[in-house]
């Protein structure tokens, strides 16, 4: 059996997905990006073959994405994280027209069409401000684990505003708020809505269709689910697996490939 | 085309004949005050560069200059220098480079650039006005301001209705001729009329041939990059309007486009899209910058910046050589106009060009250095793209400051964008109609 795989390096995580001949996943994984992109591409590729026991000379074609995908040194080809995440969007959740792609440094607003063409997408400029980074950060001057963010927002009775759109500048509004004695899950609850009021700009700016689909790493933090959903007035498709569409995406494009071309894993050429 | 033409003497000769003229140009600009000429400060829009070339007066373009630090990758020291001096960061790079300039007495990676003895400019910009008082406060030397009505409304066109257009010519022209002895006592030289209608001639030669040369680029492929190849033909017009080697210089670049044109020789060895550019280049890395599309095979076929930018010589207008003075603030209503209405009243405009130019997308580059021009771009791309099928692309950057360029994200951007061409051009190619970004938000 052939697959194809895409890897998907992210600012923060870099995740791989191994699809079968009929685009299932038959393989993932998810690791922590740190300072070697090289060796992190590789790992998670490696690491999500040992998941089903697949060998590398099984897979035909390997497609990179995310900021770091020109350094999937082993990839045949690159592709962006929005064609990815637009297409791996579709593969979950079939009746989606716009995708949230929220993660480490980068939100994403995405239109798509029913047949997987990316009609319109937008992106957050030049800085972390309503990304994952920004939760990062609060999370690191609250002293609280990342993953204990959304259920703590979500205890708060009254929220306060934060109004910087700074990530840096965050802190310290967070800090302010400490200092006047405001609760912690009122403090979180006010940065969630933060980046939920940024995030919601960016799909105005594309155009808001339903379904959405809210993809990336932040798609794990309950709270800006939550409050996304609240602030659109509707549910937004969500997965378990929503932090690997980008990979998914570029694994069933790699999937292409190898419908068009097969090619075993001895004649692959480096990427760029 | 004229008959015998050899087509290897004239391929390239509109980038190679338009740096020899531009670099003589700054020469005899960075000598003047060495030969006791006097040098006018300008902007593009509404230069009146042909009315200050009668009395002998060199023109300086601050914008070109300042340009010209950011494509020589020097413009951060400039910055810095005006960023020292008080200005905020917030203020127009183009502005702060050249301030720059002038606290460095002029020194500037092309040359030197003499001190003002004169500024000449319109209200076309808002910034134009302020930027000249510095020069005021610096030096004491006269700036004079034309007041230039702009366009009542969007379609009304730089005419106007003709009550109101022959009033506002009138108006302009009572400036005009309060400038006149303006620049005799500047320039030491009488105003001769016959020098003036020399120059005005050369405005319309050069204007007719432009506005052939960006008709031209309607063939398949493009003979010219309009970002790129564009650009250097821009500062041409700009620092040569009204002279002879002006004209002739787009003479010539005619003879050439129309050359490329006959016999199908594109810019790219393969030229896969055809995109529009609305806004200012990103000068700071102006040849990475196009490069980024041209690896996509994309080709930029128009841009607005060859209109706004070109001092009207892009306008449907010619001086009437029997009425100088008279004609000429009607060019100046015309061009002034013409420059605003493209970036504020451009969607017609544009989505003429989208047909007559066969584009596949439209890139919209809205600049942190300007918000006046900025500002409506978001407007803009939705008005235009729920009408027509061209793709676009928005991108923000800026025109100087290399602070708020950044090249990562502005490549992943363009690759997606023309990953969305190619998902488009494969599904037309396959026979099944594609969906515009208008349709999908249906």
């Amino acid at each position: 059996m052939a697959y194809a795989a895409g890897v998907d390096v992210g600012s923060t995580q870099t995740k791989a997905v191994i699809v079968d001949e009929k685009g299932a996943i038959a393989g993932r994984a998810l690791i922590d990006t740190g300072a070697n992109v090289v060796a992190a591409a590789e790992k998670a590729f490696l690491l999500a073959l040992e998941t089903n026991a697949i060998t590398d000379e099984q897979v035909g074609y390997v497609v990179g994405t995310g900021y770091g995908r020109f350094r999937v040194t082993f990839g045949n080809s690159q592709v962006t994280e929005i064609s990815c995440h637009a297409r791996g969007a579709l593969k979950m959740f079939p009746a989606t027209q716009t995708v949230l792609d929220m993660g480490g440094q980068d939100t994403k607003a995405i239109r798509v069409t029913p047949s997987g063409e990316v009609v319109d997408f937008c992106m957050n400029d030049k800085c972390a401000a309503g990304t994952g980074r920004f939760l990062e950060a609060a999370a690191y001057v609250l002293g609280i684990p990342l993953e204990e963010l959304g259920p703590t927002a979500l205890r708060a009775e009254k929220p306060v505003p934060i109004t910087t759109t700074c990530t840096v500048f965050a802190e310290s509004e967070v800090l302010s708020w400490l200092g006047r004695g405001k609760k912690i899950e009122d403090i979180l609850m006010g940065v969630h809505r933060s980046i939920a009021q940024r995030s919601i700009a960016l799909l105005r700016r594309v155009g808001i269709v339903e379904q959405i689909t809210f993809t990336g790493g932040v798609t794990r933090n309950a709270g800006i689910v939550r409050v996304l959903g609240e602030m659109l007035g509707t549910e937004l498709n969500v997965s378990e697996d929503s932090h690997y569409t980008g990979a998914l995406g570029a694994a069933l494009f790699a999937l292409d490939q190898i419908a068009a071309s097969w090619r075993p894993a001895a004649q692959r050429e480096p990427g760029p | 085309m004229a008959a015998g033409v050899n087509g290897a003497e004239i391929l390239g000769r509109g980038a190679k004949d338009g740096g020899i003229l531009f670099r003589r140009w700054f020469d005899a600009l960075s000598a003047a005050p060495e030969r006791g000429e006097k040098t006018a400060y300008v902007f593009v829009m509404g230069s009146l560069a042909e009315f200050l070339r009668s009395f002998g007066l060199h023109v300086s373009f601050p914008e070109i200059n300042s340009l010209q630090t950011a494509v020589r990758r020097v413009a951060q020291d400039y910055l810095a220098v005006a960023e020292d001096y008080g200005y905020s960061p917030d203020v127009c790079g183009y502005v702060k480079a050249d301030v720059g300039v002038q606290l460095r007495h002029g020194e500037h990676p092309m040359g030197r650039i003499p001190k003002p003895d004169l500024a000449v400019l319109t209200n076309a910009c808002n910034t134009y006005v302020k930027w000249a008082e510095i020069w005021e406060r610096l030096y004491g030397m006269p700036v004079f301001t034309l007041d230039v009505p702009g366009s009542r409304s969007a379609g009304e066109g730089p005419l106007g209705s003709s009550d109101g257009f022959e009033r506002d010519r009138r108006y302009v022209e009572c400036q005009l001729r309060e400038l006149i002895p303006v620049c005799e006592r500047v320039s030491g030289m009488k105003f001769d009329i016959g020098r003036l209608r020399e120059t005005l001639h050369h405005a319309n030669t050069m204007s007719a041939a432009y506005q052939r040369v960006l008709a031209l680029n309607r063939s398949r492929p493009a003979p010219f990059n309009a970002l790129s190849d564009g650009t250097i033909y821009l500062g041409v017009a700009n620092a040569l309007r009204g002279t002879p080697e002006g004209s002739r210089y787009f003479e010539d670049l005619a003879e050439e486009m129309a050359y490329r044109a006959e016999n199908r020789i594109g810019t790219l060895a393969e030229e896969k899209y055809r995109l529009i550019f609305i806004g200012v280049p990103c000068y700071p890395i102006f040849r990475r910058f196009f490069e980024l599309f041209a690896n996509w095979g994309g080709v930029f076929v128009a841009s607005t910046y060859l209109q706004f930018a070109a001092g009207g010589i892009d306008a449907p207008f010619r001086y009437d050589l029997a009425r100088p003075i008279e004609s000429l603030a009607e060019g100046l209503l015309v061009s002034v106009r013409h420059s605003m209405d493209s970036m504020f009243f451009g969607e017609r405009e544009l989505l003429e060009a989208v047909g007559a130019f066969a584009a596949d997308g439209i890139v919209y580059h809205p600049i942190k250095s300007c918000r006046t021009v900025s500002t409506g771009l978001a407007d803009k791309r939705r008005a235009i793209s729920a009408r027509c099928d061209a793709m676009s692309l928005f991108i923000e950057s800026d025109l100087v400051d290399k602070r708020v360029v950044s090249e990562a994200q502005m490549k992943n951007r363009i690759d997606a964008f023309f990953e969305g061409l190619a998902s488009k051009k494969m599904r037309v190619q396959a026979g099944a109609p594609a969906q515009s970004a208008a349709l999908a938000r249906r």
